[in-house]
């Protein structure tokens, strides 16, 4: 059967069943836009900037197991899509980028909304292509779904030129890709593996370190019944959130940079460390020479050996799909009934760690933004998807809101991107429709991509936004009080929109909340009484809340400070 | 530590400057850098060389095989390889210094291939090293232009880099 490129495309995205495309039209894409009016399978949602279109189907992945989808016009579609493609590389979401091109005979002309989008985006994307044939359109598609969520996941972009689009060509959509190119490791190797059972086995000072890599494989299951199985204790980067039951009495918390004090003072001080899907980066072991000056055992479980070995030496590597290696490893543990170590003495020791409660906080006159998310986490019965920007409240979020199960924290936690809250609860919200979604964010963030108020009107997408207002740009007032005497350089944001009215300027719910005892019956009319409204809270919050514990940049794990240490 | 890395990679549009842009992007030496297709032409072959300790050669190896486009690595440094280089210099050759010149030329086992009133063209090729004593045997005022291909490299004898 003869199709136009166009035609191709749409094609392509009903064969990878795919229902939402997260999108902007423009010149380069107008054909592709005309197939997607002709047909109902593939929903549109028109965003309001082409960065919420990619967040929005980055956060899609997210919060599922299923390929997001974005579609942009050529030049400055592109450019505003750069900063969502760039998060999801950081945190190896899968998700394919469609962007329109300037037509073949065109490029390299400086034609009208030209950019070399292969160019722009290759430090950014697990893969990107260029299709400067129609009868490559459908294999390229093909291989574009399948590099994006094989392997280690990431962003994969189809440059497709406008010409392209119109051209003819037989269409028939490959069943398979072959490329000799790639083949992602799956299995791990046995020898190794069994390695890590016997030092695992011999262990007196454990921890499990997991990190995204376990959500992202839905490894989740299989992590709960090893920790289970070894009784050892557990802990989760900011991306591994919701790998490990958040409630469970094994885990110590997050680890790192705000991590807590028994997370980090566990880890700093364990004789072996299986570190699951997770990379030891910076934010999370600190500084690396302090925290490689104790001796301890290191197991590295992780899809990519790059990932292994490169700011941490480690002892037994084992390259393979988490879920794969989590088979073997309980496999092995289960053949002959090998009983666990005895870990009671080691248990004794983080107990008393957890005792510095260091996650406690003072409620006083005025609103304390983590007495905001744990209020939230109840009203909500810990069930809600949580996204968040970045900042503080992405801090607070991450240590008052217990996740128990994977792909419910939705963050970005790599790039560390402003803005994305709101576009990603709108993608949540798309792959879980009927959900509770809430949105923690802060007045600095919000207003990066406040734009798509209008898009969740739109659609009608019931997000409730929890605004810690503090006036201040908080983490990076932060710093400036603990690390530049109190020089707040930039950090205060004045002329704030009176949000109440924003919101209803948009068609949705605003509430200003502003005393404590006012928080919980906020919270409760927004997901009762508001429960189908985007309803934006803006809690006015002590503007002088800090995120503790913290480890500075440059310091070692067990060099935390302490909110009772000021 | 220098090393010479060898890449069998997909011959596309944009294959090399993934790897040029891998090792910019990441802060990685590179010394040298051919490319060429190969016998078989959707392939070519890239010779890097580089210089790191040894944790950055492998990070170098591990996030070169991570390029979609890279089909194998090999450090042919680590074993016994032969390396060749061409260097095409141009030197003024005029009075004595004429005879000097290929006197030199034929000293290092190079050819003249390009002869007028007052220059010569010498084509030498071999180890990196052999051209810079080349180059560093020549009074340096009498060289006009030089250009060197970057080395290329090979495993000896049963090390074969092939799909």
């Amino acid at each position: 059967m003869t199709l136009t490129g166009a035609e191709i495309v749409i094609r392509c995205l009903q064969e990878e069943k795919v229902d939402y495309v997260f999108g902007y039209p423009g010149g380069s894409v107008l054909h592709i836009y005309d197939e997607l009016f002709k047909q109902d399978d593939i929903k549109h949602i028109l965003v309001r900037h082409e960065q919420a279109a990619v967040h929005a189907a980055d956060a899609y992945s997210r919060s599922s197991e299923r390929v997001g989808v974005a579609l942009v016009t050529s030049g400055p579609g592109v450019t505003n899509a750069v900063t969502g493609i760039a998060t999801a590389y950081m945190d190896s979401i899968p998700m394919v980028v469609l962007c329109g091109q300037v037509p073949t005979y065109y490029i390299g002309q400086d034609a009208f909304q030209e950019c070399d989008t292969v160019g722009i985006t290759r430090p950014c994307v697990k893969h990107n292509f260029l299709v400067k044939d129609v009868k490559d359109l459908a294999s390229t598609m093909k291989k574009a779904f399948h590099i994006a969520k094989t392997g280690r996941p990431g962003p994969v972009v189809v440059d497709i030129p406008k010409d392209i689009t119109a051209n003819k060509c037989e269409f028939e959509y490959p069943a398979s890709v072959q490329m000799r190119s790639y083949n992602p490791v799956v299995k791990g190797h046995l020898g190794q593996i069994k390695k890590a059972v016997q030092m695992l086995l011999e262990a007196k000072q454990p921890i499990i370190y997991t990190g995204g890599g376990v959500v992202l494989s839905d490894a989740s299951e299989k992590l709960v019944k090893l920790a289970k199985r070894l009784n050892f204790p557990v802990t989760n980067t900011l991306m591994g959130l919701g790998g490990y039951p958040a409630t469970d009495k094994q885990f110590v918390g997050m680890l790192g940079m705000h991590g807590t004090y028994e997370a980090n003072m566990t880890m700093q001080h364990a004789d072996v460390v299986l570190a699951i899907g997770a990379r030891f980066d910076d934010r999370v072991i600190g500084n690396p020479e302090h925290f490689g000056g104790v001796p301890r055992k290191i197991i590295h479980v992780d899809i990519d050996p790059s990932s292994i070995s490169k700011r941490v030496k480690v002892d037994v590597p084992i390259v393979g799909n988490v879920p794969d290696v989590l088979d073997e490893l309980l496999k092995l543990l289960d053949d002959g009934a090998k009983a666990a170590p005895d870990v009671s003495d080691w248990w004794q020791q983080i107990d008393g760690w957890r005792a510095k409660n260091s996650l406690g906080y003072k409620q006083g006159d005025l609103i304390e933004p983590q007495y905001v998310v744990e209020k939230l986490y109840e009203v909500t019965q810990g069930e809600a998807f949580i996204t968040s920007d970045v900042g503080q409240h992405q801090m607070f979020a991450a240590q008052y809101y217990k996740f128990d199960k994977p792909r419910r924290w939705i963050n970005s936690g790599g790039l560390g991107t402003m803005g994305v809250g709101l576009p990603y609860a709108m993608g949540v919200l798309f792959a879980n429709p009927g959900a509770q979604v809430a949105c923690i964010t802060g007045e600095g963030s919000i207003q990066m991509c406040i734009q798509e108020l209008s898009t969740c009107k739109q659609f009608e997408l019931p997000v409730k936004i929890i605004n810690l207002n503090n006036g201040m740009l908080g983490m990076v007032r932060q710093w400036q009080e603990m690390f530049y005497s109190k020089r707040y350089s930039q950090s205060y944001v004045t002329s704030l929109p009176d949000f109440v009215k924003l919101a209803e300027s948009y068609g949705h719910v605003g509430m200003r909340i502003e005393k404590p005892e006012d928080v919980v019956p906020a919270l409760k009319k927004a997901f009762t009484e508001y429960k189908d409204r985007l309803v934006f809270m803006d809690f006015i919050i002590d503007p002088e809340a800090n995120v503790y514990p913290m480890v500075a940049a440059g310091k070692g794990l067990s060099e935390m400070i302490l909110s009772e240490d000021l | 530590m220098r090393h010479i890395i060898s890449i069998l990679l997909e011959n596309e549009a944009g294959a090399l400057s993934r790897v040029a842009g891998l090792f910019s992007a990441r802060g990685y030496n590179i010394e040298s850098l051919t490319v060429a297709p190969t016998e078989d032409a959707s392939l070519s072959r890239m010779t890097i060389v580089t210089t790191g300790s040894e944790d950055v050669l492998e990070q170098i190896t591990k996030q070169l095989n991570k390029l979609v486009d890279v089909v194998k690595v090999v450090d042919l440094s680590e074993a016994a390889h032969s390396e060749r280089e061409l260097m095409l210099i141009k030197v003024r050759a005029t009075g004595k210094d004429r005879e000097e010149m290929k006197r030199m030329a034929d000293i290092f086992r190079g050819r003249i291939i390009d002869v007028t009133d007052s220059t010569y063209v010498i084509e030498l090729t071999g180890t990196g090293a052999k051209l810079d004593s080349f180059i560093a045997a020549l009074d340096a005022g009498l060289i006009l232009e030089t250009v060197r291909t970057g080395v290329c490299g090979i495993g000896r004898g049963d090390r074969i880099l092939k799909v």
